[in-house]
């Protein structure tokens, strides 16, 4: 069965029972390396949960990394 | 021992419980590419260098982590890009995970045009932060009640701006920069505006503890001899700072004595 997901802005169908590192892995970054942090409809998931935290069905998933920038 | 040895290990910056070896802290926006930011960082000789936070892009090429890491610089995340209390906190949090670091340099923008932070909102999410066991240093106004209230919640540092973020118009207002500096009870770091190495060298001859500078490096023609500039300039401002000035004057006080002065009329 499949659910829908926002995934950093854009629409995603995954497996019921996909959870936040299959995320990031599908963006490409290997879960278990720092550098990476990732919230569920706008809460902090602690990389160490990632394994265990299953996505339900509508949310929003935001995986971030460092860039270039400031306000400067 | 030279002059600059003794200097280095008698005037050590500290911030937040750490030392640095450079009081030059560098952004990183703006850099045209990670080889040049590398070569610009390393001209700098900095040791802390911010980055902001945004979504993982899978295409993208190089990680600037990597970038700041491979030089041995310590990394200090952003809140760039927020505009109320809530998003730079959870942004922070977000910042503290992926990076593994509990310092925040905290920007909490009010206005698109002049980037202005939003006081009210700044001093909120820095206090949360603050409670949360956050090192924060936050970007502020050049106003001295603010950077007093920011100080007061327990910020590690108070970064009040020169000039509007990217402007590179220097310290527009001395004068509350001054008083900020007078009334300081933690470090200051002179954080926005600066343009060139003058500017840098002019926060820093005032007292100001560092400089946090990026698109002066970043966007100069050439940035890796701007950050080779900009290292010299907040070496030299700091110890015309430590050198102790003399007074500024209205009128002239003679250098040579008029004890000796020969009588050479015709």
């Amino acid at each position: 069965m499949t659910i829908t997901i926002t995934v950093n802005g854009a629409p995603s169908e995954v497996p019921d029972d996909t959870t936040v590192a299959d995320v990031v892995a599908t963006l490409g970054h290997d879960p278990s390396l720092p550098g990476v942090a990732a919230a569920v409809d706008g809460t902090v998931v602690r990389r160490a949960t990632w394994r265990d935290a299953v996505l339900a069905d509508g949310v929003r998933v935001e995986v971030l990394t460092a860039v270039q920038g400031g306000d400067r | 021992m030279s002059v600059d040895v003794h200097r280095a290990t008698a005037d050590p910056f500290t911030l937040g419980g750490r030392t640095f070896g450079s009081r030059l802290i560098m952004g990183t926006g703006g850099a045209p590419s990670h080889q040049v930011l590398a070569d610009a960082l390393r001209a700098s000789g900095t040791a802390l260098t911010t980055v902001a936070l945004r979504r993982l892009d899978p295409s993208a090429a190089g990680s600037v982590l990597d970038v700041i890491r491979a030089l041995h610089i310590e990394v200090l995340p952003n809140t760039a890009g927020c505009y109320t209390a809530r998003e730079a906190v959870a942004l922070a949090k977000l910042a503290r995970e992926a990076l593994e670091t509990d310092w925040i340099k905290l920007e909490v923008i009010g206005d698109e045009r002049t980037l202005f932070p939003d006081p009210v909102e700044l001093l909120d999410a820095a206090e949360e932060l603050v409670d949360d066991g956050f090192t924060v240093l936050p970007y502020c106004g050049d106003d001295p009640v603010i950077a007093r209230r920011l100080a007061q919640v327990g910020c590690a540092a108070v970064m009040p701006l020169g000039a509007p973020i990217g402007s590179g118009a220097g310290i527009r207002n001395p004068y509350n920069l001054r008083i900020i500096l007078e009334q300081a009870e933690v470090p200051i770091i002179l954080d926005a505006g600066i343009g060139t190495a003058s500017h840098a060298a002019q926060a820093m001859e005032m007292g100001c503890a560092a400089v946090l500078c990026a698109s002066a490096v970043t966007r100069a023609q050439d940035p890796v001899l701007m950050g080779a500039a900009m290292a010299e300039a907040v070496s030299a401002g700091r110890k015309a700072f430590l050198a102790g000035r003399i007074a500024e004057r209205l009128y002239a006080d003679a250098s040579s004595p008029d004890y000796g002065r020969p009588d050479l009329t015709g």
